[in-house]
């Protein structure tokens, strides 16, 4: 207590940042070895060289085909899809202070979903339904938040209460609009509420989006840091969190609609992703985010490798996996308290 | 840091919902000066310290920082000369105690800029002031309530404020830790000319350690002064609504409730 300034630390900050860099590297390799699987596996099975001849040049037109026209884009897809939905469920756990926040879980997804659906029943295309899935998500958040808050703050049961109640309304919607709607114009009811990447299309407005965000987000990593400490704590630190809470909130939704238009209502990945790499100890923002990217992407190739490969002749829609994940998941982190995470 | 900051108010006037907490409070925080201030469970001491920390707006009247109005600052500017120790804390996410404490360099540091051997030096010691050395790598959870609150207190130190703005700063401290704290902290007041303002509710460690008071009474009115001026059976009966005796022994007087 006496005034010891000065005094050495058993602490050694470098060494600390450079274990969380080498687990970066890992979650990157792990990344390049779902690239592989998910390239190499299949109704027609590749060795890595015929991959890489099929890569490379034309010969094999087949194997080129299915590399080129088939694995390789949905891979790209299956990336961005779980990158941005790690993304955004690590921002919404900041925005909520609560590590149970997730796109799908609060029913962003769901209200993303709905106006997405809405704006292709009524004709439309291309990037109003993008446009259009962006304000659902905005005003979903916007009810998560303004029900959720009500007069006093949010406490982890009502959040996750008006979150549950309003993705099942949404998920009402969904069937309502697909019922009316001319058959064949749309895609599939499980699309809009397991998720799906088989309709998945042009892999580039996901993939850009990704790019931003990301860039965004490591601008913004270390006020993440401080804004999980609570609004006031931020405040005092120096944050104008007005401003930041509504940049985040934008953010937030855009990423979610993004991978909505892309891969249907894919849930838990958002909850799951952040989880895990807490519990690596990658807590600082700044590790985080780009720990969220790998981990998110190359949970989402393994999941859809494995859901369009594991039973012959049916591909499984990719949410069911990720709900199968993130189910028990969520219920330990619930049982054992949020505190404690 | 930036010595001789002076935080004042003029005509300051509180209120929540129908409660007048603070009515036309003028005072004066100068460098050197340590305040208590005193008052019942939902005086206002919390809602005072916020306003004077700018994150909570004043209903009316105007908080200075060196004679700039505190609305004109930004928030990043207020952040490098106040800063403020909530009262309730709590950690939805899981951490180390280093993490949490470097967060307090967040107004010094640029957005893509990691925190330097310099900044980390400063968490240790802040650490160490507290009596936290060693701690460093402790998860945020193996913490008990008093180590938390002083890993909070370090939290402020390692922000560099020339101002502090404590709310119930010995919350959950031994008799050992609270003097050791406030010992540190007004020595350091005196020593680099910071000043401080905390919520207290032991009035003998008010007298103790404070050369000023201020003191919330019901309906908004205020006393502020000197501690010698201010502390007496009388005033303290009026503020707690409780029969207080003095005490007087071989370290100075001591007030107790009857």
């Amino acid at each position: 207590m006496s005034n010891t300034q000065g005094q050495q630390s058993n602490y050694v900050p470098n060494v600390a940042r450079q274990k969380a860099y080498l687990q970066l590297l890992l979650l990157l390799a792990i990344a390049l070895i779902s690239f592989i699987v998910a390239l190499t596996s299949g109704s027609l099975s590749l060795s890595f060289s015929e991959v890489f001849s099929a890569m490379s040049s034309d010969t094999n037109q087949l194997h080129h085909q299915v590399v080129y026209e088939l694995r390789l884009p949905r891979m790209i897809h299956a990336f961005t899809t779980g990158a941005l939905l790690a993304l955004a469920g690590a921002l919404m756990q900041v925005l909520l202070r609560n590590p149970l926040a997730d796109p799908y879980i609060l029913g962003i997804s769901g209200g993303s979903a709905v106006f997405a659906l809405i704006a292709i029943a009524l004709g439309l295309v291309g990037w109003m339904v993008s446009a259009s899935a962006f304000f659902g998500a905005l005003l979903a958040m916007f009810l998560v938040f303004g029900l959720a808050r009500g007069q006093g703050s949010w406490t982890a049961s009502r959040l996750l209460l008006t979150g549950v109640v309003l993705a099942s309304g949404w998920g009402a919607i969904v069937s309502f609009v697909l019922t009316i709607a001319p058959q064949g114009k749309l895609r599939s009811l499980i699309f809009w509420l397991m998720g799906d990447l088989s309709f998945a299309e042009n892999f580039w407005p996901s993939l850009i989006t990704l790019a931003i965000g990301i860039l965004i987000c490591l601008y913004f990593a270390r006020s993440l840091n401080v804004l999980s400490l609570g609004a006031m704590q931020a405040q005092s630190l120096g944050l104008n969190i007005n401003r930041f809470r509504w940049q985040l909130y934008v953010i937030a939704s855009l990423l979610t609609a993004m991978a909505i238009i892309q891969a249907g209502n894919i849930g838990f990945i958002g909850l799951i992703i952040p989880h895990l790499l807490r519990l690596m100890g990658l807590r600082d923002y700044r590790l985080l985010i780009p720990g969220a990217v790998l981990a998110g992407g190359s949970l989402l190739v393994f999941a859809d490798t494995f859901a369009r490969s594991a039973i012959e002749d049916t591909a499984l829609p990719v949410g069911i996996l990720t709900a199968a994940i993130g189910v028990p998941i969520f219920i330990f982190l619930l049982y054992r308290g949020v505190k404690s995470v | 840091m930036s010595p001789n900051n002076t935080l004042s108010c003029t005509d300051l006037y509180l209120q929540i919902g129908k409660k007048v907490l603070c009515d036309n409070l003028s005072l004066q925080i100068e460098p050197g000066q340590t305040w208590a201030v005193l008052g019942l469970n939902g005086a206002g001491k919390t809602t005072l310290l916020h306003s004077l920390a700018g994150i909570r707006a004043a209903n009316s009247g105007q908080i200075y920082l060196n004679k700039k109005n505190l609305t004109e600052l930004t928030r990043h500017e207020i952040a490098t000369q106040i800063g403020l120790l909530l009262q309730t804390q709590q950690d939805p996410f899981p951490g180390k105690v280093i993490e949490h404490v470097l967060i307090g360099r967040h107004p010094y540091l640029k957005a893509l800029q990691w925190e330097s051997e310099a900044d980390y030096q400063i968490a240790i010691d802040a650490l160490t002031t507290v009596g936290l050395d060693g701690f460093e790598n402790r998860d945020l959870q193996s913490l008990s309530g008093g180590e938390y609150q002083r890993m909070l207190i370090a939290m402020v130190l390692v922000q560099q404020p020339s101002i502090y703005l404590l709310d119930e700063p010995i919350n959950h401290l031994d008799w050992q830790h609270q003097h050791q704290i406030l010992g540190t902290l007004t020595s350091m007041t005196e020593q680099k000319a910071c000043s401080l303002m905390m919520a207290l509710h032991d009035v003998n460690l008010a007298a103790r350690y404070c050369s000023h008071t201020l003191m919330m009474f019901d309906h908004g009115q205020i006393k502020s002064g000197r501690t010698a001026d201010l502390l007496n059976t009388e005033t303290l009966e009026e503020l707690y609504h409780t029969p207080i005796v003095q005490i007087e022994n071989e370290q100075g007087q001591m007030f107790s409730p009857s």
